[in-house]
């Protein structure tokens, strides 16, 4: 009698075990990643009080001959210049080149470049660099501030003068989502502890991709965001922000502006901080209850870019798909992506 | 200004395919906005504001019997000026009696700055960039954030917010802002300080309405009063005195918001036409010879 009450008990015990067991193989395959602590935010970082380069004072224009600006003008196709909060919408016909260079060049800035070049995408970095040194900020000084996990494997590109490399060491992750997402993290750390004291204005932007022509100081401003290619033409119902309410990434309907591209964002360099520092505690957030956001840091980023409207937004001729086909508003592609089989890239 | 979090907001969504204004340039060639109706959202720019707490400071010069404009001018101020915000009236004037007592909303005040007038019309017109330039040194760089700096002889008549704030604004003279340039009346003799040539020039700007942050008010401030002195030492006088010398000032610093006409305006000389569909701020008609001598 005992003996075979013992035997079901511990049989019922191994089939209990064993479910359980079973269930927590299954579920640790099936959450997107493992639990928090998994990095620890940055406590060193927090409380630096980090002494930025300084805000350079209006410098009189050199005298120039240049077309009036015609105040009246009747015009049927044209893209929205101006946002409701009054931030400029940059794209080609809405500024003079020329003038632009007479008023920024005598500022004597620096203009950072950040991009991510972890496992396979280093095979992007040069080609990158050869069209950033054609058009990417012509006459200014440039640093590009490349992230990888092979520092070694980073191919030299000549550079123009005033224009600099530098190669910062990033660790690898199995999953191309937590590289995306680290990237907010690295920013902010990169700018606390170097970029603060190097640049003025600061740029962070995706390596697929391969400059077509100018990018100039009509993109500087405090804080820059710009327009994704896919959804310039959406009602705002159609975005593609986070739904859920558990993510601190949720957008509700009936709120946002523009759906903006996490592959370009920037500013002045203290607002790229305070920018990509908000967003990684906003994914460390999500981490913390098991969440990934729809579309990773750029759902984020999107989420900031609503309460923390950009100064200054650029049109999708800055951040353009080139399997798209070219709308007439659209004069001039200046950045756009490479083709590339994404599938093979991400395995 | 300071970074800030705005609440959650309901309003339309704004379309890139869709232009806030086609009959309208809202951009300048250097990528400053130029602030029509539709361009812009007020409850959005109005929380943005609200969030950093600042003070909008408003400089009127009442010389002479110029006093005689201030009720108006103030009681118009009161409807339709920074409505909602903190704002400081800076009245200079010769006469500190006769200022009005107008009744002022909450987190608005009134101060009197008493200061000498000149016999001519013209120097009490130019003697006003020095007076700024002084204050801004001794008092408004403490008191508030942003200054305006205008006429008296006017009244608010619609709608005048923060959406004119920033670093350095200019106002388009509504008599000439579908001019070509050389209609300007810029001054045009090379040996004045406000000496513009007949092939340059974006706008021709208003000595009646400018202003920035008090920083830039400052700067702008003397070197029209420095021009100008160094005009005098020269024996020439600028054809629009300091407006003159504003616009040269203007053309070599450009201002980062540049306001349409709607924002001076007067609709004894100019009627309305349909590109104006709000006229904030106008002109009181008055007697030159009368009010001058």
């Amino acid at each position: 009698m005992r003996c075979r009450r013992l035997a079901l008990g511990l049989g019922f015990c191994l089939l209990v075990g064993t479910v359980l067991c079973t269930l927590w193989a299954y579920a640790d395959s099936w959450l997107p990643f493992s639990y928090i602590p998994y990095y620890l935010p940055c406590p060193e970082i927090f409380n630096m009080k980090l002494q930025f380069r300084g805000e350079k004072p209006f410098q009189p224009v050199a005298r120039a001959q240049y077309p009036q600006p015609k105040l009246l003008e009747q015009r049927p196709t044209e893209l929205l210049t101006l946002t409701p909060w009054l931030a400029p919408i940059v794209s080609e016909g809405t500024f003079d080149p020329e003038l632009l260079r007479l008023i920024y060049q005598p500022l004597n800035l620096t203009v950072g470049l950040t991009v991510f070049a972890v496992g396979k995408y280093l095979g992007f970095v040069q080609h990158f660099l050869e069209s950033a040194e054609q058009f990417f900020m012509q006459g200014y000084r440039v640093s590009y501030y490349v992230f990888t996990d092979a520092p070694a494997a980073v191919p030299r590109v000549p550079l123009g003068p005033g224009r600099v490399l530098r190669v910062l060491p990033v660790q690898s992750h199995a999953r191309w989502e937590e590289v995306s997402m680290r990237r907010m993290e690295a920013i902010s750390r990169h700018i606390a502890q170097r970029a603060h004291r190097e640049v003025d204005y600061l740029f962070c932007v995706d390596v697929d991709m391969v400059f077509r022509n100018p990018w100039g100081p009509e993109t500087l401003g405090d804080l820059v965001a710009a327009i994704h290619p896919g959804y310039y033409a959406a009602p705002r119902r159609q975005f593609p922000y986070e739904r859920r309410h558990v993510s601190t990434a949720f957008v509700a309907d009936g709120e946002g502006d523009f759906y903006y591209g996490g592959a370009v964002f920037g500013g002045r360099v203290d607002r790229v901080y305070e920018f990509a520092l908000g967003c990684h505690m906003a994914i460390l957030a999500d981490k913390a209850n098991g969440v990934m956001a729809a579309w990773q840091e750029e759902s984020h980023l999107n989420r900031r870019f609503i309460s923390h409207k950009p100064t200054k937004v650029l049109s999708p001729e800055y951040i353009w798909d080139d399997r798209k086909p070219r709308p007439p508003d659209l004069k001039l592609i200046r950045f756009s992506t490479l083709d590339k089989n994404a599938r093979w890239l991400r395995s | 200004m300071q970074v800030v979090k705005l609440p959650r907001m309901l309003y339309p969504q704004p379309r890139v395919l869709t232009p806030s204004r086609n009959d309208v340039l809202v951009l300048t060639p250097w990528l400053a906005p130029i602030i029509w109706e539709g361009t812009f959202n007020i409850d959005l720019l109005n929380e943005q504001f609200r969030l950093q707490n600042l003070t909008v400071g408003i400089t009127v010069f009442a010389i002479k019997k110029y006093v005689a404009f201030l009720k108006l001018f103030l009681e118009t101020a009161e409807q339709h000026f920074m409505v909602g915000h903190r704002v400081t009236y800076y009245v200079f004037t010769d006469r500190p009696d006769a200022v009005p007592r107008v009744a002022l909303a909450e987190g608005r005040r009134l101060e009197v700055l008493r200061v000498p007038a000149a016999a001519r019309w013209q120097d009490v017109s130019m003697r006003r960039m020095q007076m700024l330039s002084d204050f801004c040194e001794r008092r408004f760089r403490r008191e508030v954030a942003f200054l305006v700096c205008t006429d008296v002889d006017m009244r608010f008549s619609d709608h005048v917010g923060v959406e004119v704030l920033s670093p350095l604004f200019g106002a388009l003279h509504p008599g000439f802002y579908g001019a070509a340039r050389q209609a300007f009346t810029y001054e045009r003799r090379p040996q004045s300080r406000a000496y513009i040539p007949w092939d340059q020039g974006d706008f021709y700007y208003l000595g009646g309405l400018f202003g920035g942050s008090v920083s830039e008010v400052h700067r702008l401030t003397t070197a029209c009063h420095q021009a100008m002195t160094a005009d005098r030492a020269n024996g020439i006088e600028a054809v629009w005195h300091d407006e003159s010398h504003l616009n040269r000032y203007l053309l070599d610093h450009k201002p980062t918001k540049v306001l349409s006409p709607e924002y001076l305006w007067d609709e004894q000389l100019l009627g309305r036409p349909a590109v104006m569909r709000k006229l904030r701020f106008m002109a009181v008609p008055k007697n030159h010879q009368q009010i001058r001598n």
